[in-house]
């Protein structure tokens, strides 16, 4: 115990300020203000693999690390879509999980977010459509937010996450 | 002794060290499966794709006593099923399944379920053989699987995913239990099926590295080094002394980046959040000495035909080498703590084991391999450059718990991090990248590389014009998912997490 007590300590704590929102990432604002305010920084979001090379789960993982230190900002990762305000989906959307998508999509409560993480996500990346490849999440969800990068990393990842929370400023909102 | 006997017919196979090449018959084919089973052989691959006159060939690769030998089996009749090999190595199972899914072609062992295809496609395409589809079936809807059923007092099914309640890949578990107890675990995968074998065939030859990179993002080192492994022996390109440490380099970052991340979630899964905190600290501080080092956080793109992208940035190696230090140093403290942690040890000990004899039966490969026994491990056993000369120490581990798990990455992460070391110091100078010509038309190459789970082996053929004809990634993961359903038999429900954690198997390298 104790030496675990001087790890602690020693390393102290590390987190870093998280990056501002970037309005280059918005695809869609559907949310309204007051809404926003509600949900405000006190978010939970499911992510969804719907079909990506595992690449984009590397950084989400690291968003739970003590540098960005997610959980800090109010936001966390939860168990059930029932229980989440924002879905964080990856990977291009293959056809075996394009129902549990649009069921998990279905199960989460109104107002709901939806953030398209990595390349794939955005376009379909690499992988593109075929007989067993949607392509990006757009073909199958409402998408208010899309973060490219292969995979992104935990900095664009939280600028995204913090861009769907926050309101377009006036006339910035990109069409539906 | 017989299975020296096919080596003997064989050729050289243009690709990783050690291995050859043979086409027998149908009738034949089952007779080597047999003399390598009867000679302790593994089975690496089973995949089918065309010849070059459009025969359908069922084609294998095993390995026996440090030689490896790629077996291609054209069927001169397709509609006859060829003779099936599950029973001599239970892994080929699922392999043949894939197969018929993929290419029509049917073995003749009993389970005739789908295994990649769920609904995507209806059975009569055959995804390697037909031409591409530029999207999916709009009518496919979900099907039904038959799942085998587990009946008896008390007893009843719990199914989990596809969609998992933590960050992870989507893969379905249906587990037949009485009370918290574990009777049976089915697994059903391929959720993440998305064409990656089609998507090869309409990519140029000298570009489709950045698929296989994508194959398992986790394990991109591995399978961009045995993609290039390959395309290189195809091209007769013999790459520059620099580009092969740089490699080894990028796949020991790899292999401590992923044992990091796994130490992590193996200490939070037993109940110990300060392990992922500690871990998971450690780990970024990689990532970040990477992309100040290499350019990429991951190395996604950094291996290419003909060497390495980049080279290592100026002062990149000492400033690699000094946070490696401090990597080993301070993984021995959070070892002790690991250890001496009651709660910890209760939950990694004893949990999920596989006893060597049913490693070796069911052909478990890679980490938990070695971590019951397996004592395989290709930079030591079938080493190409520059793993020839760094003497690798080969880890095992007899218990085959997620204790013994833990420790085979406790003390991988220690070897890999004294290789960096070696690598870093012993960096040969000359160029990082040599021109690649495009392969000759019909011409295979295989590579094979040890990645952090396991072998990743890569076939790959060319078409004409600088096209692939075939190319097949290879993950230990189809190896390793049947025996995680042994694993897990008489442990509780809670410890699943944990257990499966233990073998981190990959699900969309397995579902291609």
């Amino acid at each position: 115990m104790i030496k675990t007590l001087r790890q602690i300590a020693a390393v102290g704590i590390i987190s870093e300020p998280p990056p501002q929102p970037d309005e280059d990432l918005r695809i869609r604002d559907s949310l309204q203000a007051h809404i926003r305010a509600v949900l405000g920084r006190a978010l939970c979001i499911r992510h969804i693999d719907a079909g990506s090379c595992n690449g984009c789960e590397l950084e989400i993982h690291a968003l739970n690390n003590p540098l960005y230190n997610l959980e800090g900002l109010g936001i966390r990762f939860v168990a059930s879509p029932r229980h989440a305000d924002l879905l964080l989906v990856t990977g291009p959307v293959s056809k075996h999980m394009e129902v549990a998508l649009r069921r998990t999509y279905e199960a989460t409560p109104d107002p709901k977010l939806v953030v398209a993480l990595g390349d794939c996500g955005c376009t379909g990346g690499i992988f593109g459509e075929s007989y067993a490849s949607c392509g990006r999440v757009s073909n199958v969800l409402p998408v208010d937010v899309a973060v490219p990068g292969c995979p992104p990393s935990p900095t664009r990842i939280l600028a995204g996450i913090l861009t769907a929370i926050s309101s377009a400023p006036a006339g910035r909102a990109a069409p539906v | 002794m017989p299975m020296q006997m096919w080596f003997s017919h064989s050729a050289p196979q243009p690709g990783a060290p050690g291995l050859y090449s043979l086409a027998v018959s149908p009738e034949q084919w089952r007779q080597v499966a047999q003399d390598f089973a009867a000679a302790a052989g593994r089975l690496l691959a089973l995949w089918a794709s065309a010849d070059e006159r459009g025969t359908p060939t069922i084609r294998a690769a095993f390995l026996a006593e440090r030689r490896g030998l790629l077996l291609s089996v054209p069927l001169a009749r397709p509609e006859i099923s060829y003779p099936g090999i599950g029973d001599l190595f239970p892994a080929a199972v699922r392999m043949q399944r894939a197969i018929a899914d993929l290419t029509g072609l049917r073995s003749t062992d009993s389970d005739a379920r789908p295994w990649l295809r769920h609904a995507a496609w209806p059975a009569g395409y055959r995804p390697l053989l037909d031409p591409p589809l530029s999207a999916p079936d709009p009518q496919a809807n979900l099907d039904d699987y038959a799942f085998v059923r587990v009946e008896g007092d008390g007893v009843h099914e719990i199914a989990v995913g596809p969609v998992h309640a933590g960050t992870i890949e989507p893969g379905h578990f249906r587990f037949s239990v009485v009370g918290e107890k574990v009777l049976r675990l089915e697994e059903r995968l391929a959720y993440t099926h998305k064409g990656i074998e089609q998507r090869f065939t309409q990519l140029r030859i000298l570009d489709a590295h950045r698929l296989a990179a994508r194959v398992s993002g986790d394990s991109a080192v591995a399978y961009s080094w045995a993609y290039c492994q390959a395309l290189e022996s195809m091209a007769g390109v013999e790459i520059a002394p620099r580009a092969a440490w740089l490699r080894a380099l990028y796949l020991e970052l790899e292999r401590v980046a992923n044992h990091l991340g796994d130490l992590g979630a193996l200490g939070n899964d037993a109940g110990f959040a300060f392990g992922l905190a500690q871990f998971s600290r450690l780990k970024e501080g990689l990532l970040r000495a990477s992309h100040e080092a290499l350019g990429e956080r991951y190395l996604m793109d950094a291996i290419a035909p003909g060497g390495t992208r980049r080279d290592l940035a100026r002062n990149g190696a000492p400033s690699l080498g000094l946070y490696l230090r401090e990597i080993a140093d301070e993984v021995l403290r959070l070892r002790v703590i690991y250890d001496e942690h009651e709660g910890v040890r209760d939950r990694f000990n004893g949990a999920g084991t596989v006893a060597p004899e049913l490693a070796a039966r069911l052909g478990l490969t890679g980490l938990a391999g070695r971590a019951s026994a397996q004592a395989f491990d290709l930079r030591s056993d079938l080493p190409c450059e520059p793993y020839t000369q760094l003497a690798v120490k080969k880890i095992t581990r007899t218990d085959g718990d997620v204790a013994a798990r833990v420790a085979v990455r406790f003390d991988e992460l220690q070897e890999s991090c004294r290789l960096i070391q070696h690598i870093l110091g012993a960096l040969p100078d000359g160029p990082h990248r040599t021109p690649v010509r495009e392969p000759a038309e019909g011409v295979i190459g295989a590579g094979l590389i040890e990645g952090w789970r396991g072998p990743v082996w890569v076939a790959l053929e060319a078409g004409p014009a600088g096209t692939i004809r075939r190319c097949h990634p290879h993950d230990p993961s189809w190896q390793n998912w049947p025996v995680l359903e042994h694993a897990i038999i008489g442990n509780i429900i809670p410890d699943f997490p944990l257990i499966n954690k233990s073998f981190n198997l990959s699900y969309s390298g397995h579902d291609l």
